[in-house]
């Protein structure tokens, strides 16, 4: 008889959460559009799914030279649960929620 | 190159299984982003039993003992003096509770720590009721709010006593410091956050969270309604910091509470009469702190 | 050394002596004069422990849960209502496989209130997932203090354990007790080795939601091996102290002229001490009675009470509690662990409760009652309470 037991004595939790793709629970997909984005990184500071990050300056398009040298933001779309809070705090409308079912086909 | 306003380092992951657009989960963020690595962190039940996952897994970067629900002033304590005695006082010890397990049944242990004035922090995440549960009136849900277990009905039975003032229960227990924040303003409550770092003795924090889920408001409304809690000083930011009274942040001119009650669907129900009820209750909260403030000041 | 102590002031030497770095303490009578004592080796510098003056119970098992948690032996203790007001977290600290060690002073619950010993407030506790032993003496709370820390630390055990004493007969009677040398209980208890504790370089949650179709059963099954494999650290580690200390502790059940025994009546606790004595007293009679002493209720050792059953003819259980059950825990305890082993009556004799002195005289009554049994092979009553007033049948 072979019983498969747990090896710590009592439930210790180490798997980082990332495992677990909340991208999944989403009904509308926030979009950046990056012609507007004025890297202000709010939409950074309110994701409560630490689901939006940095990336280099010349990953996307700006619409100022001003802007260009500073780091620009992605979404995260294996976490983003689609609340809108960045687009609802965007402070130049530069996101857009668009219904995912638009998207359905896109990841094959 | 980016100019940001609060720590770019993350100890919370995602992948975590908290409602959308919660707050808590914000708060629980910032206080990471605040206190750094070198934190050790105790949940009772509540949302935050939760959203870490399902064993194995974790989604924050400290370690984290989770206990029952009226314990979190008790096991701070524990965790606390053990790491005294083993010789780790740098070691940030933090209690987060809901204001369930925090202005109801956790208030005995939560009251008693203060009172040992342990070096700790306690950080109730208020978010108006038992949201884990599936939103229950507590002693923190505000006047006037429909919860599951104050349903309204032919009788309008909604939860009409004022909201219990844990933050000034704290004050009373003449602990160094004591504030309340909100997600809005994360720079005003990582800033407090360090400054309270750098004091011993109890600490203790009222984030207020909105719940997307019990508040009845659509969840990219969170961080709005927060602010707005703030803008009609209906949730006033303040610090007192060995007894003496701070505002952070005074509103010039003070929005009508009813902006803040419309946007959420546990107001709804709301005659004319019970939000001018509402808004004297506001006002006269406001004065008071208003006067707590200058009291403050002229002793010095 | 050799002092003259009560106790709970042998509690609180054998908590001193192996060195816990957290106490809780919250009073309660009749165990009070333990976290009394401590504090004032404490503030006397005799002892190197943080003592946290909780504000309830609850509190004071929590506090040790979360300190023991982070890497530290903790102690605290406590009685009756205390105990019941910790219930929920005593099986947080069996889940969360914390090696607390906890000093109960058996005391009956109220109303009505009493303040004095009966074993209902421990026995509430039989399915927490704490190793109890239930001890005779002030020697042997002391001792047992000392080996509970090591048998419960042991990886394979993690067990919290509660050192039981009943209330004033031992709590606040005093007798001479042999106090170990410290150097010597270092030797033998060594360094606390954490299995695991809260560390801000591994971040982990500790306790954390486990789904139905989650190892949830697993890990209880883990506890339930573990209380199983107590069985054999309890014998090694009495052994090793027996050895180490010159004492003569029997792991499980101190049997006293069970050898010959008509019948034997099994105890917990200081009416171990008043039945050996009755049964001498008997045995000059030529009535060949024996008394079989149960130190272990948790793990409960079956092996060793079925042994007991083929030296005799009948057990009388002797119970300091009732649980509104088929009988108190002990008796039901043994009857149970009997069943398909041993076809001799056992009657269950409820006495004591609240206090009330149990005599030799009432043992001696109920050593013959229990030796009519045994002649005649029949249990007239399954349950009896015994010495209710105006009982004739035992006044």
């Amino acid at each position: 008889m072979s019983i498969n037991l747990p090896k710590d004595p009592t439930p210790i939790a180490k798997v980082p959460s990332t495992e677990n793709k909340t991208g999944g629970w989403r009904t509308f997909r926030p979009v950046i559009h990056y012609e507007k984005c004025i890297r202000c990184y709010i939409c950074w500071k309110f994701c409560p799914d630490a689901a939006i990050h940095f990336a280099p300056p010349e990953a996307h398009e700006s619409p100022k030279e001003a802007l260009a040298k500073f780091d620009t933001v992605e979404i995260n779309y294996d976490f983003c649960k689609g609340c809108g809070i960045c687009a609802n705090e965007c402070p130049v409308n530069a996101i857009e929620l668009v219904l995912e079912e638009n998207f359905r086909g896109d990841e094959e | 190159m980016k100019k940001l306003t609060i720590p770019e380092e993350e100890y919370m992951l995602p992948g975590h299984t908290a409602c959308l657009g919660c707050g808590a989960t914000i708060a629980m963020r910032y206080v990471l982003k605040a206190l750094g690595k070198n934190t050790i962190l105790s949940i009772p039940a509540c949302c935050w039993a939760v959203i870490p996952g399902v064993y194995p897994h974790r989604n924050l970067e400290v370690p984290l003992l989770y206990t029952a629900f009226e314990v979190t002033g008790a096991a701070i304590s524990g965790i606390r003096e053990a790491l005294d005695a083993l010789g780790k006082e740098d070691v940030n010890v933090v209690g987060f509770a809901g204001d369930g397990g925090t202005a109801d049944i956790g208030l005995q242990a939560l009251s008693a720590a203060a009172e040992r004035g342990h070096n700790v922090f306690y950080i109730m995440y208020d978010n108006e009721a038992y949201m884990n549960t599936g939103i229950q009136r507590s002693g923190s849900t505000p006047m006037g709010a429909w919860t599951t277990t104050t349903p309204g009905g032919k009788k309008r039975m909604y939860k009409w006593e004022p909201k219990k003032s844990v933050a000034e229960i704290m004050v009373a227990h003449h602990i160094p410091y004591v504030a309340t924040a909100t997600i809005a303003y994360p720079e005003d409550m990582i800033s407090k956050l360090k400054r309270a770092k750098e004091i011993k003795g109890p600490k203790f924090f009222q984030i207020l969270s909105p719940c997307p889920t019990g508040w009845r408001h659509s969840p990219d409304k969170t961080v709005e309604v927060s602010r707005l809690a703030v803008q009609t000083n209906i949730f006033p930011l303040y610090e007192v910091i060995n007894g003496k009274y701070k505002i952070s942040i005074k509103p010039k001119n003070p929005k009508p509470v009813k902006e803040y009650l419309r946007l959420q669907g546990r107001f709804r129900h709301l005659t004319e009469e019970e939000i001018a009820m509402i808004q004297k209750n506001v006002d006269e909260n406001w004065k008071a702190l208003l006067k707590k403030e200058r009291c403050s000041q002229e002793e010095e | 050394m050799r002092m003259i102590l009560t106790g709970n002031e042998s509690a609180a030497w054998g908590a001193k002596l192996s060195r816990p770095k957290v106490i809780a303490a919250y009073p309660i009578t009749p165990q009070t004069s333990i976290i009394e004592t401590i504090a004032d080796f404490i503030a006397n510098g005799e002892m190197d422990a943080r003592y946290i003056r909780v504000e309830s119970e609850h509190s004071a098992m929590a506090a040790c849960i979360a300190a023991q948690n982070t890497g530290v032996r903790t102690y605290t203790a406590t009685s009756a209502h205390g105990l019941a007001l910790m219930h929920e977290v005593l099986i947080w600290a069996s889940g969360a496989r914390l090696p607390i060690v906890m000093s109960v002073v058996n005391r009956a619950m109220a109303p009505p209130w009493s303040v004095w010993t009966d074993q209902l407030d421990t026995m509430a506790e039989r399915d927490s997932g704490w190793i109890q032993v239930y001890t005779q003496n002030n020697q042997e709370v002391l001792d047992s203090i000392i080996m509970s820390y090591k048998i419960a630390e042991k990886h394979n055990i993690l067990m919290p354990t509660m050192v039981i004493e009943d209330a004033f007969i031992l709590s606040h009677t005093s007798e001479g007790v042999e106090i170990p040398d410290q150097k010597d209980v270092d030797d033998f208890l060594g360094e606390y080795n954490p299995a695991f504790k809260l560390d801000p370089d591994e971040p982990a949650g500790f306790g954390s939601l486990i789904m139905p179709e989650g190892p949830y059963m697993e890990f209880r099954y883990k506890m339930a091996l573990a209380m199983e494999e107590a069985r054999n650290e309890i014998k090694k580690v009495v052994e090793e102290y027996n050895e180490k200390f010159n004492r003569s502790y029997s792991p499980f059940i101190e049997e006293y002229r069970t050898e010959d025994a008509d019948a034997i009546m099994v105890v917990l606790g200081t009416i171990g001490s008043t039945a050996k004595d009755v049964v001498d007293r008997m045995r000059e009679k030529g009535k060949k009675v024996g008394v079989a002493r149960v130190r272990y209720f948790r793990p409960f050792p079956a092996d060793e009470m079925r042994a007991l059953a083929k030296k005799t003819n009948m057990i009388g259980v002797v119970d300091r509690s009732y649980s509104f059950g088929p009988g108190a825990d002990l008796y039901a305890e043994t009857k149970s662990v009997l069943y398909g082993y041993a076809n001799i009556p056992v009657k269950n004799y409820v006495m004591g409760l609240g206090g009330r002195d149990i005599t030799p005289q009432i043992l001696e009554k109920v050593f013959n009652d229990m030796l009519s049994i045994a002649k005649e092979g029949v249990v007239d009553r399954e349950v009896e309470w015994v010495g209710l007033q105006g009982d004739k049948r035992w006044s």
